[in-house]
């Protein structure tokens, strides 16, 4: 468009500024909700995502419980206790098993129910034991201080233990380094070698404490009992066929019957983590109808101001018309009109809705407040340059039926009308 | 040289046929000056819209200098005629309201492609010409009926056009600024412009070279 063009573009929406205005509105409105839903849903979704513990995501968790069903001979409500064999029986059967790995805890499962001490600081947290490979499966933890528990603690069942942050927190204070400390689990003495971060949980898998499996069974006086195992197939195998094999197979092993569905508790991790992402893809879809519905109002709306307008301008077209204008050269303006309304509105609405969000983001940063289950709301480059697009297409769409109009004014019929 | 032959023009309003020209004859030379009367509702506005392109007609046959124009002329092409070769002025001016005495009088430049500077330089010098080089800045509303028509008339000469169509011009015209108008009239005349001046005034008719009376659709009397 040549600037002149622009100029006579920029005069004709001076004019009426209020109807401008409104037609703008629109626009501005459906861009800026679109914009801010969607990174509303890309926050849920961080959120979701900061959520998920940092195990491999492939990863399936067994762990054992009572039996509701007695079978050949045995009775029903019978603890089962998996054992370190186990381990052992399923990499052997199992060729499609990549990793596995055993966790006991000292306490109850899920609760933080073991006192532990640094000099006069104490508090309450998980204490496990982690049998050989087990980090590789927490691949995510992020190292905060020292390392990881590795093989050779576990070969020579040392003493040493890594501590989540909140643990760390709360026995040596936020930025003290405590690696090379001494703390007391349950009276025991034994050494820091690592600080993690786990997101599991809210990041409360950050109050747990790992010892190597070996060094946790003789220093607690554990037997070979298991609280769970967790495997990691080979990527191309099928989760699901496989885990209904392993579960088959520890049922035969600890005479469990096949019907028996509480026994064994089995966690596939990628499952879940594939119903999430399906009720986010669904949210996400949800936000772009919600979106694209505010936006297709503000299509509307331009349109049905913009043909109001061309009614009430008949007399203006019709008059340059006569002067020589081409029909061509109307429908051109009336689009350009709509255009350059559509494209300043939507402009305006994606730079304040993306202002908005880094603003949350700022906040959150800035003073630490964040919402459960919501983290960084944005909105990425390819989804703006979307928006773009559809601003375009929306310009032009909402003036295609008015500038029909205006350029089947006849001048005639235009200059008769009384002014 | 304009030539209408046979021309005919029907208008159907409400189901009713009305026969409007019923084959008018006529040839206007290039740099004539004339006037064409007749009663209300003759077909004076009809004529003078079918020579300016503004309107179709149904038969007969129209030659505007070297160009045929067919009866089922396109209104693209129509549009591109007008504005090389037709300059219009009506009697109720018909400038748009919102921009200012120069803005309208370059308007028709801007549908040529033509940049502002060169548009507002020539729209200036139009403005002298009708005697409004201080009024330039005015906008319509601040301007007598007369100034008004005067500023119609350079905005239908900005193109150099071929010919100048004027329907009624002085018809809202007080008769001392219909003089004034007349008088703009008669000097671009004299640059060598055909004018065609539809008129339900005597004095005027008399002002030109020749005059057309319109009656029951066809040329009465020249
Ligand atoms: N668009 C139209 N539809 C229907 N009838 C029309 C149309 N335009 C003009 N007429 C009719 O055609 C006839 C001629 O109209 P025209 O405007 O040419 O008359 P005129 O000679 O200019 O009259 P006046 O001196 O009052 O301006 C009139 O009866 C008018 O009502
Ligand atoms: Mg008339």
């Amino acid at each position: 468009m040549s600037l002149d063009a622009l100029q006579e573009v920029w005069f004709t929406l001076n004019q009426n500024r209020l109807r401008t205005f409104l037609t703008a509105f629109g626009v501005f409105w459906g861009i800026f909700m679109l914009v801010l839903l969607l990174g509303v849903g890309q926050g849920l979704k961080n959120g979701i995502e900061q959520s998920f513990s940092s195990d491999v995501r492939t990863s399936m968790w067994i762990s054992s419980n009572k039996t509701s069903l007695p079978y050949r001979g045995l009775p029903q409500g019978r603890h089962i206790k998996l054992q370190e064999s186990d381990v052992d029986f399923l990499k052997n059967q199992f060729p499609e098993i990549n990793i596995i790995a055993a966790e006991e805890p000292l306490g109850s499962n899920f609760r933080a129910d073991i006192y532990v001490t640094y000099g006069q600081h104490s508090g309450s947290f998980s204490v496990l034991g982690a049998g050989a490979n087990y980090f590789k499966i927490k691949k995510s933890q992020n190292y905060h201080y020292g390392r990881r528990l590795n093989d050779l603690d576990e070969a020579d069942a040392r003493k040493v233990v890594v501590i989540g942050t909140k643990v760390a927190e709360r026995l040596f204070g936020n930025e003290y380094n405590p690696i090379g400390h001494q703390i007391a689990i349950n009276g025991v003495s034994v050494k820091i070698v690592g600080v993690f971060y786990d997101s599991g949980w809210e990041g409360r898998m950050s109050e747990r404490i790992y010892m190597p499996l070996a060094a946790f069974q003789k220093t607690f006086g554990k037997g070979q009992n298991i609280g769970s195992i967790a495997v990691v197939p080979h990527s191309d195998v099928d989760n699901v066929a496989l885990s209904e094999r392993i579960l088959g197979m520890l049922k035969e092993r600890h005479k469990i019957s096949p019907q028996d569905n509480t026994a064994l508790r089995l966690f596939d991790l990628a499952k879940e983590t594939e119903e999430i992402n399906n009720t986010f893809t669904g949210i996400g879809l949800f936000l772009w109808f919600v979106g694209l519905g505010t936006l297709m109002a503000g299509i509307v709306g331009i349109s049905n101001i913009m043909i109001i307008s061309v009614k009430e301008r008949t007399r203006e077209i019709g008059i340059r018309k006569a002067l020589g204008a081409h029909p061509r050269q109307i429908i051109y303006t009336i689009l350009s009109e709509s255009l350059l309304v559509t494209l300043i509105a939507g402009y305006v609405g994606l730079v304040l809705s993306v202002g908005l969000l880094e603003l949350y983001n700022w906040m959150t940063n800035e003073y630490g407040i964040e919402l459960p289950y919501f983290s960084h709301p944005e909105v990425d480059v390819h989804i703006a340059i979307v928006a773009l697009l559809i601003l375009v297409c929306v310009g032009t769409v909402a003036g295609l039926v008015p500038a029909w109009q205006a350029a089947r004014i006849s001048p005639i019929e235009a200059m008769r009308e009384e002014t | 040289m304009i030539s209408l032959e046979g021309i005919h023009k029907h208008y159907t309003s409400d189901s009713r046929r009305l026969h409007v020209l019923k084959g008018v004859n006529l040839s206007i030379d290039d740099g004539e000056m004339v006037s064409i009367m007749g009663s209300s509702g003759s077909g004076k506005s009809t004529l003078l819209n079918i020579l300016g392109l503004l309107d179709t007609y149904d038969h007969g046959a129209y030659q505007l200098g070297d160009t045929v124009i067919s009866a089922g002329l396109s209104e693209a092409k129509a549009a591109q005629l007008r504005n090389r070769f037709i300059g219009f002025v009506f009697q109720s001016f018909n400038l748009l309201p919102f921009k200012s005495a120069l803005e309208n009088v370059a308007l028709p430049l801007y549908y040529q492609k033509i940049g502002r500077k060169a548009r507002n330089y020539r729209a200036e010098k139009l403005l002298d010409m009708v005697g409004l080089g201080e009024r330039t800045k005015n906008m319509p509303n601040e301007l007598s009926g007369g100034q008004k028509q005067r500023v119609a008339i350079a905005r239908a000469l900005i193109t150099d056009p071929r010919m100048i169509l004027a329907d009624e011009p002085t018809g809202a015209l007080d008769s001392a600024t219909t003089d004034d108008v007349m008088t703009v009239f008669k000097e671009v005349h004299r640059t060598g412009k055909t004018i065609v001046i539809v008129t339900h005034e005597h004095d005027i008719a008399e002002q030109t070279e020749r005059l057309i009376l319109l009656k029951d659709g066809q040329v009465e009397r020249e």
